[in-house]
């Protein structure tokens, strides 16, 4: 069973906390502050496995992670998981946020952290593995959100506007067009909702 | 601003502050914002509200306000509420909490949606929050059987699972469902299938038995996945389904764990996936892995135990360290058991204590120390302070306690376990642990024919550095007791030290007393030494009765009153000094004054001189002379 899943930077800063077990909020915290400062001490050329910290159930558990860039993927796991299998685990989940983000990056989590979840949702449930192959956890993930934007109704204009001018095929588009804190006020039309 | 701020420019906010205080401050404005938008009524902003209040959470603080809002959100008819609402409910509420159950009714409903998505967020959420109530409540909604899409299959046996986990008799509920999607097609409900038999085994030991009854069908099913063509839907570097195979893997082992038949039912199939599972990339390794551990588990012949070690010996030789570190592992749990067949790649091992892994270098040496025998001692021995001249300093105590156990029970001669220690001593003497001098000084005493061969080595040592503190407290016990072999100026079995007169023996032990890097407790040793030598070279013990008159106003209490003591065995009692001071009989490791490591000893310092000396034979005086005597004949 897996314990928790989180990502957290070069500097401790949580980007996704997933529990699967029940811990208050402040042993969360702990959890989260102890697994950084166990992980970020490993030097770059050792394996990738850890006993887990006093507070996520010490040598009983294993902390197996990945280092990306700026951002470390932690799993806890108990002694019934297979190591390998998710350490394979983890390079499926960053190469699925890299195919929904195009080139994910540390603010896409930042800004996005709910449809992380969603992504996550996918590939593991009550703490067990459920999809591993990256194309199944695609379609679902895509299938979902094609049902967010049908309901979104006239409320989703703006958003669809848009997604519609980033998929134009402008030369030479920046990257990340921001423009998503434009506000765009909607008339208040009773009828319309 | 009628939905309040978008969560991309909230956390731009909140990420602009510039210490805690600040970003504290701007979350409560935010949180208070928040709350005011969820006050009010229906205004179709609240998913996004709520999606707002979980970043903050995630950051660490309160946000138990939304609580109501997710219950309220997850009653929502349109998908994108709901599914905010489930992910708030998952954070935010608790199995300890009451909030919890007012969306019990919701996941009731959930549960038989007309979209699948809908069904999926249910499943999710109750799997990974719903309390034993809940559980107990939703579970005969739960109908394995009965579901088309096959996705949703897994997702509810997954569900199932926790719900045998918070609620253990509910297991008899799944049973006869779990059996039965033993036989379908679909990857993804055999996935389920297989996991939730697992759970249902691991808690009842009926359902275990009975389930033994299906081993021959996993086993086809596993020979079906080994030898099935490429299947581009299930494929994972060249094996089909690995995840698939790892999770029938650990069923059979459970299953054949403690039971004859069952483990002779999989022997075959173990045996050939063993051998047919290609280990070049790391998904073929996992399977090979759990294939090696089931193997161990259960009732195996001899020659597939023989064939699972030889694959983690060739898991050592992996480029991967993950691979290497996990083989170690596994290597020394089976190491009592398997003795032989892990000797076999004793090499490999010890090869692995060069490794640049700290971890797989820790294995390696706790690997190395269990398989020390008779017959390899010397080689192994080699290795082993090989290592410990390099070693992480983390890793020193330890390796340094496991050379003294293996010396103690494997030395081939006394010189060589002499020897061993010395150079232990010499590497890391600062990492051992203190029962080690007095054990050593033991041994030594032993080794009636190595006492000038011993103290001519010690005092080579000390004569080089004196900075290490055990080595040194045993140098100058030695030369106490020794220093006539040592001025002899011959030995048979070493190159003697030149040492050309009692001047120089006494230059050396005073180095010691006098120098800041030596403890309390060595001072004491260097001053009795200084002392015995008194009555091993009787001529001039001028500069002697000098040193330790010196001390007799030292600021150490301890050495004050030794050397106050030690002058009287000079003035008063200079008669019996030769019987006080000489030389001291073999220890024996049973005596009550030896310490074995048990705190009862103490530390060298403490060691009860009473008891010992009792073994010595004394006249019988008085008894306020009899006290000054014992005080004097401390073991150091």
């Amino acid at each position: 069973m897996i314990k928790a899943i989180l990502i957290f930077n070069n500097h401790g800063k949580p980007r996704l906390s997933k529990f699967y077990e029940h811990y208050s909020e402040d042993t969360e915290q702990q959890i989260i502050r102890e697994t950084f400062h166990l992980v970020s001490k490993r030097d770059e050329n050792v394996c990738n496995f850890l006993e887990g910290g006093m507070l996520i159930g010490g040598s009983e558990n294993k902390l197996i992670y990945r280092h990306y860039a700026t951002l470390y993927f932690v799993f806890c796991v108990d002694s019934s998981e297979s190591e390998l299998g998710i350490l394979g685990l983890i390079q499926v989940f960053v190469e699925t946020l890299d195919k929904c983000f195009e080139n994910v990056c540390e603010l896409d989590l930042i800004f996005h952290v709910d449809k992380v979840h969603n992504i996550l949702a996918e590939m593991v449930m009550g703490g067990m593995v459920l999809e591993t192959n990256m194309n199944e956890i695609i379609t679902q993930v895509d299938a979902q959100n094609k049902m967010e934007k049908s309901e979104a109704g006239i409320a989703g204009a703006p958003a669809r506007a848009v997604s519609a001018v980033k998929n134009m095929n402008l030369p030479e588009m920046p990257r990340n067009i921001n423009i998503g804190d434009i506000s765009i006020k909607v008339p208040n039309l009773p009828s319309f909702k | 601003f009628p939905k309040g701020r978008s969560s991309g420019l909230m956390i731009r906010v909140i990420r602009g502050a510039r210490t805690q205080g600040e970003e504290r401050g701007v979350i409560q404005r935010e949180c208070a914002a928040i709350r005011a938008q969820f006050r009010q009524a229906d205004n179709g902003t609240r998913s996004h509200n709520l999606a707002k209040l979980l970043y903050v959470h995630m950051l660490g603080y309160p946000a138990h306000f939304g609580q109501m809002e997710c219950v309220r959100l997850i009653a929502s008819p349109r998908y994108n509420e709901k599914r905010v609402g489930y992910l708030g409910a998952m954070m935010l509420l608790d199995e300890k909490q009451d909030a919890s159950l007012l969306i019990t009714n919701s996941i009731k409903n959930d549960l038989s949606h007309s979209s699948q998505y809908v069904q999926s967020l249910a499943l999710c959420t109750l799997a990974c929050m719903g309390s034993a109530e809940m559980c107990r409540d939703l579970a005969p909604e739960i109908d394995l059987m009965k579901l088309i899409v096959k996705t949703l299959t897994f997702q509810a046996a997954l569900c199932a699972v926790h719900m045998v986990r918070k609620v253990p008799e509910l297991g008899e509920l799944f049973t006869p469902a779990a059996r039965s999607l033993l036989s379908e097609k679909n990857h993804g409900v055999l996935h389920g299938a297989v996991v939730l038999i697992t759970e249902l085994c691991e808690r009842n030991p009926d359902t275990l038995e009975q389930f033994r009854k299906v081993v021959p069908e996993l086993v086809l099913m596993m020979k079906g996945l080994v030898m099935s063509g490429y299947s581009p839907e299930h494929n994972v570097a060249g094996i089909s389904d690995p995840f698939l195979q790892v999770r029938i893997l650990r069923l059979l082992r459970i299953l054949g764990r403690n039971n004859d038949t069952a483990s002779d039912a999989m022997n075959d199939l173990l045996a050939q996936v063993a051998t047919n599972t290609d280990s070049s990339k790391t998904a073929g390794s996992a399977v090979l892995y759990e294939t090696v551990l089931t193997v161990m588990d259960i009732k195996s012949e001899s020659g597939l135990r023989v064939l699972a070690v030889n694959i983690l010996g060739r898991f050592l030789l992996n480029n991967d360290r993950n691979i290497r570190y996990i083989s170690m592992t596994s290597l020394q749990k089976i190491v009592q058991t398997d003795h032989n067949a892990v000797q076999r790649h004793r090499g490999t091992i010890v090869d692995c204590l060069k490794d640049q892994d700290a971890s797989v270098k820790r294995r390696a040496l706790e690997l190395s120390l269990a398989l020390v025998s008779a017959v390899n001692i010397r080689s192994l021995m080699k290795e082993l302070l090989l290592f410990l001249s390099s070693c992480p300093p983390e890793l020193r105590a330890h390796t340094t306690s496991g050379i003294f156990n293996a010396a103690e029970r494997y030395a081939p001669s006394q010189r060589w376990h002499i020897d061993t220690i010395l150079h232990v001593l010499t590497t890391a003497g600062g990492d051992v642990r203190d029962e080690t001098v007095p054990n050593l000084i033991q041994l030594i005493t032993t080794a009636t024919e190595l006492h000038c061969y011993t103290v001519h080595k010690l005092y080579r040592a000390l004569i080089t550095d004196i900075s290490v503190q055990s080595l040194v407290q045993v140098a100058c016990w030695c030369i106490g007791e020794y220093g006539d072999l040592l001025l002899r100026g011959e030995c048979e079995e070493t190159e003697p030290v030149q040492v050309h007169a009692l001047d120089d023996v006494l230059d050396a032990l005073e180095t010691v007393l006098q120098s800041h890097m030596s403890s309390p407790a060595t001072r004491g040793f260097a001053l009795t030494a200084t002392m015995k030598l008194s009555t091993r070279i009787t001529h001039n013990v001028d500069r002697i009765r000098s040193i330790v008159s010196i001390y007799g106003s030292c600021i150490d209490v301890e050495l004050q009153q030794r050397a106050v003591e030690y002058n009287a065995l000079f003035k008063k009692y200079d008669h019996m000094r030769a019987a006080v001071l000489e030389r001291m009989p073999v220890i024996d490791k049973s005596s009550p004054g030896h310490t074995n490591g048990e705190s009862a000893g103490g530390t060298i310092k403490e060691l009860e001189p009473t008891k010992l000396t009792q073994e010595i034979v004394f006249p019988q005086e008085p008894s306020n002379q009899v006290s000054d005597e014992n005080d004097c004949n401390k073991l150091s």
